[in-house]
């Protein structure tokens, strides 16, 4: 009973105060909710410890078993206790770990940013790699995704405008009574992706976010009602 | 035909160099600055261009160096705007690998306006808890950030004296690299009637646009495009603009290899339905 019934119990009255906080923000509800936040908080930092021990664990584990990809294992062990213990030392020594000429400042500029701007840009060589050999047209889903990929890919950049200026100018060349000034202020390709960005996608991702708002309520509910226990087992 | 299968079937490697290359070589050219402004982006820019001077502007660097090349021209040409409106800034941050590049981007944007730090900018850092931290300022700034990055109490500064809460920012900018904007939105803007400005990557913009058009955000700046919009904007072309040629013979690039990949698929499905 204790073991299961505490914390059902400890959610609901959490959950009820702070529902009745968030509608009436005064004594003595409004300082409970500004209590609990300053918990959480505290809560939250404690969080980077419990990542820390399991992150520490499980690739220790790999290590000492000699799994599969046990020397990038220990890379991440050795690069994640170096930075802290940088970390530490700079914080200690110059008071903020990103002070200029601290080792954790040095670390910062000479290693996370290349690694992190190197790992975000490759992303570019996979999305070039799959649109060539997967992004096909193979039914009409596929093709309106295609087509319409591509009109925002060439809205969204300057080359766009570009290309609709020269297509108004050739068409004034033609035409002689199309006015090309006019006909390239309507900006076709920019015009096309602010309709397709403001409009379709936007009424997709309205029906997406509806969507998973009132699954977030329904599983709420279901949490602070007991309803829903998996967060009880071990 | 077999050209169209010879040319589909051609090696990543080479992509990749061709790639490599259509983003490399346009940099070495002359940036033009964004002749069309967008109205997300002009909205963002008369949010902060229609505050009386004196105003405070939180911007908080909710992103860390992966998203710096679409981000951090964001950061510096808000700050350049705000400080040409003398606006007080507090910088903040909702990741703590973010804070250096705020550091970074007023180490530019202050000596160029002749600002000081802690008579027109202040930053108070990181604290860890997201929501709860952004729920915490609207009660009172001090219970999360009674000091700022140097330790140095933050009621030490004259301006931030007067900054308790939301009431006293005029407005709340966010540059955001995941769903650290999506909070600001739901906890700040919609609790607190906060006036949020979201500036995101180019692939977070799609989740951002149903608050752009429900008023839920001020403004909102979408990617590199939007940074390059907003540098014209401020009159200061800088590497937004400069990466917009080379984003722009990438996209270019991707497409026309859209299109070659495509019509070697449609041949090579003709010709197995001819046999």
């Amino acid at each position: 009973m204790l073991r299961n019934g505490l914390p059902l119990i400890i959610v609901f009255v959490t959950a009820m105060l702070l529902i009745v906080a968030f509608f009436i923000p005064h004594k003595p509800f409004g300082d409970l909710e500004s209590r609990f936040l300053n918990w959480y908080s505290i809560v939250a930092g404690f969080t980077f410890l419990l990542g820390l021990d399991s992150l520490t664990r499980h690739h220790l584990v790999r290590v000492i078993r000699r799994r599969e990809g046990w020397f990038y294992s220990l890379m991440l062990v050795l690069s994640l206790f170096t930075t802290l213990a940088l970390g530490f030392y700079s914080w200690i020594r110059f008071k903020d770990p990103f002070s200029a000429g601290s080792p954790f400042d040095w670390l910062y500029r000479s290693m996370i940013i290349p690694l992190q701007s190197t790992m975000f840009a490759t992303l570019a060589f996979f999305i070039v790699s799959a649109a060539f050999r997967a992004f096909r047209v193979r039914n009409l889903a596929a093709t309106l995704l295609l087509v319409a990929a591509c009109l925002v890919m060439i809205g969204n950049v300057p080359v766009g405008s570009d290309i609709w200026h020269a297509v108004s100018r050739l068409a004034h060349s033609v035409f002689p009574r199309v006015d090309a000034g006019a006909l390239g202020r309507v900006e076709l390709f920019a015009t096309v992706k602010d309709w397709l960005m403001k409009i379709a996608q936007t009424s997709a991702m309205r029906g997406i976010g509806i969507g998973l708002s009132l699954g977030g309520i329904a599983m709420s509910l279901r949490i602070i009602l007991g309803i829903e226990r998996t967060y009880l087992s071990s | 035909m077999k050209f169209w299968e010879r040319v589909s079937g051609v090696d990543r490697r080479i992509l990749y160099a061709v790639l490599a290359l259509a983003v490399v070589l346009p940099l070495f050219f002359r940036p033009r600055p964004s002749a069309r402004v967008s109205a997300p982006v002009r909205d963002a820019y008369n949010a902060i261009d229609t505050l009386a001077p004196g105003s405070v502007v939180v911007i908080s660097i909710d992103y860390d160096p992966s998203s710096a090349p679409e981000l951090q021209p964001m950061m510096l040409a808000l700050l350049r705007h705000c400080f040409s409106r003398n606006l007080k800034v507090i910088i903040t941050a909702q990741l703590a690998l973010g804070l250096p590049l705020g550091d970074a981007a007023l180490g530019i944007a202050a000596p160029e306006h002749g600002k000081s730090y802690g008579t027109d900018y202040v930053n108070i850092g990181y604290r860890p808890g997201g929501g709860a931290v952004m729920l915490g300022i609207g009660r009172e700034l001090r219970g999360y950030f009674s000091t700022d990055t140097r330790d140095v109490p933050v009621d030490s500064f004259e301006f931030m004296r007067r900054v308790h809460n939301y009431r006293d920012i005029a407005v709340v900018v966010s540059l955001a690299h995941g769903a650290v904007a999506d909070w600001w939105v739901q906890y700040v803007g919609a609790r607190f009637n906060e006036p949020i400005v979201v500036g995101c990557t180019g692939v977070n913009v799609s989740s951002m646009f149903p608050y752009y058009k429900a008023g839920q955000i001020a403004g909102l700046l979408a990617g590199m495009q939007g940074a390059a919009e907003y540098e014209s904007l401020v009159g200061r072309p800088d590497k937004a603009t400069k990466g917009m040629l080379a984003q722009s013979v990438a996209h270019a690039l991707i497409i026309a290899l859209l299109v070659v990949g495509n019509v070697g698929f449609l041949l090579s499905r003709r010709r197995k339905a001819k046999a």
